[in-house]
């Protein structure tokens, strides 16, 4: 089976004070479609960087990733992003609703912006499979830290992505909410074969995904 | 099992980004988000719209008055009967037509014999106008006479003796005076009709005798209809046009009304522009603001899979229809203003002013839609280059925008408005530029202040660098505050002291009758005249007619200047004086008025020296009854013609005048209680033409009233643009405010002391602000003052007391009002919020 991604001599350097600083250093790694990966490493290690480019958020210095089998860095930024919403979910540590919509309406947002028919009743039914089939029409600022985080699950599954970036989805909740938190996102991984990258610090946490990478100063470490 | 996503086609992508747009717009509204740019957009649309309606009422009442002072809309006079033709063609056009002649004859009543200038008129005339009869009761003639009958005016009367009924006999007709003419429809000022004028009926005209070959008759046919008509009749009748036909149209009409009331929009027009400045500040305030609230949820949508293209759209969208909403309410405001203004003034509501054309308010729309493409649109563009990096690295603000483009965007914007305002460049540019160079200037030392108030040794001084270290957010928010007080201060101080010594200018007894046709041998009578009905005797200037032949020995005609008027100006005769004063309400522009006994010698208008191109220093030829004599331009002379006194455009020294035959013409002021004093004069000198201008002076003081009346509801709308930049200002800076609060609070410190800490900055951003605001109302009053309305200006020490005062008071009770719940939340709900 094609692997569903594949970061090939992944480089990252940016100008710091005049100097080149190396945040990535020849990264590369293969994932399998169903596969869940967590990238682990401490604070500045180059995790969130590495997450950016494998989500084609951002454009390497060097190498490349090839999502689904398509060079990402060798079309432009909009068939990028055409990409990335066909493809992929994401799910954020602060979580990223949009303040002016309401629950449903963030759901329903990834739908309307490729013209789905039947957004709303999609969105109903994310939201319903994550538990908030009563918070519907509630504002993000009304929603607890752990139910803005259901949404923000229901909206990286509404679109039944192939893969799923999390940074570090659980970073801004309790641990009890964290760990209901990722169990539903295992879960919902699990039942729609998506992909799993998730990006961590916490090595529990790392632990329940298939595979671990572990980045120190911007390279992978065994 | 979730199924699979059906993605849309196309055209389901641009529908949905619509109603995206459309969704995140009310949600938005909702967070009040969008309230400051569309109140500014309002208040700009609003403020174009009022004066823009207001302006094109009166000039419509003007012209539909001016049509009445011709009796139609347009008129050919020739010195021939007219062809058929003219008369089918205008019917065929659906217009309305009559015939008139004019020709001079003697009026015979018992031995008396008077020259009058009878007007043979049709049923149906005047076409526009009425004219306005005493034949027992003072009323609105309906109809013409009838045949057999006359109607006179006052002078042939008097001359005469003539009473109502009696017989009078004009050539072969014996005619009954049915009714003394009150007001005839072409008593503009300017007809010169030195012979009493008669109406007769033009069916009594063939049994007069009076017209045969030779006869010296003026033929006149007039036009009525609308405007589509009017513009087809007029090009029809160009091709047509014989030698001796002379086509008159309401252009020609009331030059003194129409210059007063041009001036009049040109500088509403301007005033209205204070208030669309102070929108764009805020609308460029709001969008910002707007922009930076707006990052995350554009690098969620691009992670989301939104193109560039995509999520400018959605954005556009959402300023296109709230640009669409804010011109509907900003007309409707606009149309609603004017009319309360109309019905407040009451000259205004008894003129019954016809309803405005929709020209003023497609503009407006025009306006406001420029104003958000300068301010809002291009800031908008900068959304596009959001990276969708941003969900995961928060640091990453828009990219780098090329602020000239965006400042550049704007400045054109109102550039162009300031331009069509003005209706000349010249000016446009003076105010813009001045303007542009306050608000630079203003800018600058805000800047300095702030900075300088930080290194002062003083209590707050945390609070004073604070505001230094947002020096140039600052220094902005002063300047935009400093204009909506300027607005304010303006309305308040300076306002009043302008309009009172605007409308001194034409003060109760400014001249109300002209005496025209007074002969050398006549001076020293008419001044005892003066003198035995306790009048002041008034100043006798002599006058010659003269036509213009020749500038620097170059003989000139109608045809070497394309413009109309200056064409106009060189086929007709000039008023000549001489003097060896300047005249006491003119004053130099240029060059200096002669010494005594200089010879050969002029003094020229300064408005008729620029039309034809005149410089000190051109020989002029003018031609006086066959004799020409050249002198050299000394000077240019301002004249205010509508100051309702005698003036000249060309004044010579005294020596160039000796040898010609001179008449002598006066103004002066007639009280109502001595009105006899006029008929007096006539039946004293009957050859003088005494022209009544109490009418002309009338409207010259309406028109300045609804001016001054109009210009407090245009300042009101500058007062609430100023009110919206300050709350954009506030709500631009809130979340910073907020973010620090929560960390000095988390750091320990007290309500007590954020409060003070935020009523400092405020105290000091409208001191600063206060002070600008009264240097540039000061600035801009003088401006007003010397520039536009052309009157000495007297400055207030009161404007800078309540400037620096009222900002201090105002701003920081709005601040407080913003901020005052940051100070009893707890960090972290403060932290939350933002």
């Amino acid at each position: 089976m094609a692997s569903i991604l594949q970061a090939k001599d992944l480089g990252k350097q940016v100008e710091s004070g005049g100097q080149p600083l190396v945040i990535l250093h020849e990264v590369s790694f293969t994932v399998e479609p169903g596969d869940s990966l967590a990238i682990l490493g401490a604070s500045g290690s180059g995790k969130s960087t590495l997450l950016g480019l494998l989500a084609g958020l951002d454009v390497p210095s060097s190498g490349t990733v090839y999502l689904n089998g398509v060079d990402i860095f060798s079309i432009d930024e909009d068939a990028r992003a055409r990409l990335r919403g066909r493809l992929a979910g994401f799910v954020f540590q602060s979580f990223q609703l949009l303040p002016a919509l309401n629950a449903l309406e963030n759901v329903m947002l990834p739908l309307e912006l490729f013209g789905a028919a039947d957004a709303r009743e999609r969105a109903t039914i994310a939201l319903q499979r994550v538990g908030l089939a009563a918070r519907l029409s509630h504002l993000p600022k009304h929603l607890s830290g752990g139910e803005q985080q259901r949404v923000a699950m229901a909206r990286a599954f509404v679109v039944q992505p192939k893969i799923l970036f999390a940074d570090e989805p659980t970073g801004n909740l309790d641990a009890a909410t964290g760990s209901q938190i990722i169990d539903l996102m295992l879960e919902l991984n699990g039942a729609q074969g998506t992909t799993l990258i998730l990006v961590t610090h916490d090595e529990v946490l790392a632990q329940q995904c298939g595979r671990q990478l572990h980045l120190a100063a911007g390279k992978i470490v065994p | 099992m979730w199924s699979a996503v059906a993605f849309g086609s196309r055209e389901d992508c641009a529908v949905n980004t619509l109603r995206l747009s459309w969704l995140m717009l009310r949600r938005d509204w909702r967070t009040g988000e969008w309230r400051v740019l569309l109140i500014a957009l309002v208040l700009a649309v609003g403020s174009i719209s009022t004066v823009g309606l207001f302006a094109n009422r009166v000039g419509l009442a003007l012209q539909q008055q001016a049509t009445s002072f011709l009796g139609a809309d347009l008129r050919l006079v020739a010195t021939h009967p007219f062809p058929p033709a003219y008369r089918a063609a205008a019917l065929q056009r659906g217009l309305r037509v009559v015939e008139n002649a004019t020709f001079p004859s003697m009026v015979v009543y018992g031995q008396q014999n008077v020259l009058a200038k009878i007007h043979a008129v049709e049923e149906g005339y005047p076409l526009r106008g009425k004219i306005h009869i005493y034949d027992g009761t003072d009323h609105v003639a309906q109809g013409i006479p009838a045949p057999g009958t006359l109607w006179a005016d006052k002078r042939l009367l008097q001359r005469m003796g003539l009473q109502l009924g009696n017989e009078v006999v004009i050539g072969e007709l014996r005619l009954r005076v049915a009714a003394r003419v009150v007001r005839d429809v072409d008593q503009s000022i300017g007809f010169a009709s030195f012979a009493p004028s008669v109406l007769i009926n033009a069916a009594d005209v063939p049994a007069s005798g009076l017209i045969q070959p030779g006869s010296r008759i003026s033929y006149k046919i007039l036009f009525a209809g609308d405007s589509a008509q009017l513009d087809d009749m007029r090009v029809w009748l160009k091709g047509q046009l014989a030698v001796g036909e002379k086509l008159e149209d309401v252009r020609d009409a009331r030059p003194e009304i129409r210059t007063a009331l041009e001036r009049a929009e040109h500088f509403l027009g301007l005033a209205a522009l204070t208030a669309v400045v102070l929108a764009g500040v805020a609308m460029a305030l709001a969008a910002s603001h707007f922009i930076i609230r707006h990052l995350d949820t554009c690098a969620m949508m691009r992670c989301l899979g939104a193109t560039q293209s995509q999520v400018l759209r959605i954005f556009m969208y959402q300023f296109l229809l709230l640009g669409v909403l804010a011109v509907l309410l900003g007309g409707l405001l606009g149309y609603a203003a004017q009319s309360v203004l109309v019905q407040s003034i009451e000259s205004m509501r008894e003129a019954a002013l016809p309803p405005p054309d929709w020209l003023p308010l497609w503009q407006a729309a025009a306006s406001g839609m420029a104003l958000l493409l300068g301010f809002a649109f291009l800031p908008l563009w900068q959304l596009k280059g959001v990276s969708p990096l941003r969900v995961i690295r928060r640091e990453l603000g828009l990219p780098p925008a090329r602020t000239s483009l965006l400042y550049a965007s704007g400045a054109i914007v109102l550039s162009a408005l300031f331009l069509w305002q003005a209706g000349s460049l010249k000016l446009g540019l003076t105010v813009l530029a001045g303007l542009v160079a306050g608000l630079l200037l203003f800018g600058l030392l805000a800047w300095l202040a702030v900075h300088a108030l930080a290194w002062l040794p003083l209590r707050g001084s945390h609070a004073f660098a604070n505001l230094a270290r947002h020096g140039r957010t600052n220094a902005l928010q002063i300047v935009a505050l400093s204009l909506g007080g300027m607005a304010l201060l303006l309305l308040t101080f300076v306002r009043a002291d302008l309009l009172e010594s605007w409308r001194g200018r034409l003060p109760p007894d400014a001249p109300n009758h002209f005496i025209v046709n007074i002969q050398p041998d006549q001076l020293a009578s008419i001044k005892k005249f003066f003198i035995q009905q306790q009048l002041p005797t008034p100043q006798l200037f002599p006058m010659v007619r003269g036509r213009l032949i020749a500038v620097n020995d170059q003989a000139i005609s109608g045809n070497d200047y394309p413009e109309t008027r200056a064409s106009r100006l060189v086929e007709r005769e000039f008023n000549l004086s001489w003097s060896d004063h300047l005249p006491t309400d003119n004053t130099l522009a240029q060059g200096v008025w002669w010494e005594r006994g200089t010879s050969s010698v002029l003094s020229v208008e300064e408005g008729i020296a620029e039309t034809l191109g005149i410089n000190i220093g051109d020989i002029l030829t003018y031609d006086v009854a066959g004799s020409p004599f050249s002198a050299k331009v000394v000077n240019l002379r301002k004249v205010q013609w509508d100051s309702m006194q005698v003036n000249f455009y060309v004044i010579t020294s005294p020596d160039l005048m000796k040898d010609y035959s001179a008449s002598y013409l006066t103004s002066f002021y007639l009280p109502a209680d001595k009105a006899h004093a006029s008929d007096a004069l006539i039946k004293d000198f009957p050859n003088l033409l005494i022209i009544d201008t109490e009418a002309v002076i009338e409207q010259v003081r309406k028109i300045m009233d609804q001016i001054a009346q109009t210009m407090s509801a245009v300042f009101l709308f500058t007062l609430l643009s100023g009110l919206a930049v300050l709350y954009a200002a506030l709500l631009a800076t809130q979340d910073e405010r907020i973010h620090q609060a929560a960390i000095l609070r988390t750091l320990g410190a007290d309500s007590r002391y954020l409060r003070r800490l935020h009523l400092t900055e405020f105290a000091v951003l409208g001191a600063l602000s206060g002070l600008f605001a009264a240097a540039g109302g000061t600035l801009l009053g003088w401006v007003l003052a010397i520039k536009v309305l052309e009157i000495p200006y007297h400055s207030s020490a009161l404007i800078w007391l309540v400037g620096v005062g009222g900002g201090m008071v105002t701003v920081t009770l709005a601040g407080w009002l913003a901020t005052r719940r940051v100070a009893r939340m707890s960090p972290l709900q403060v932290l939350q919020s933002v």
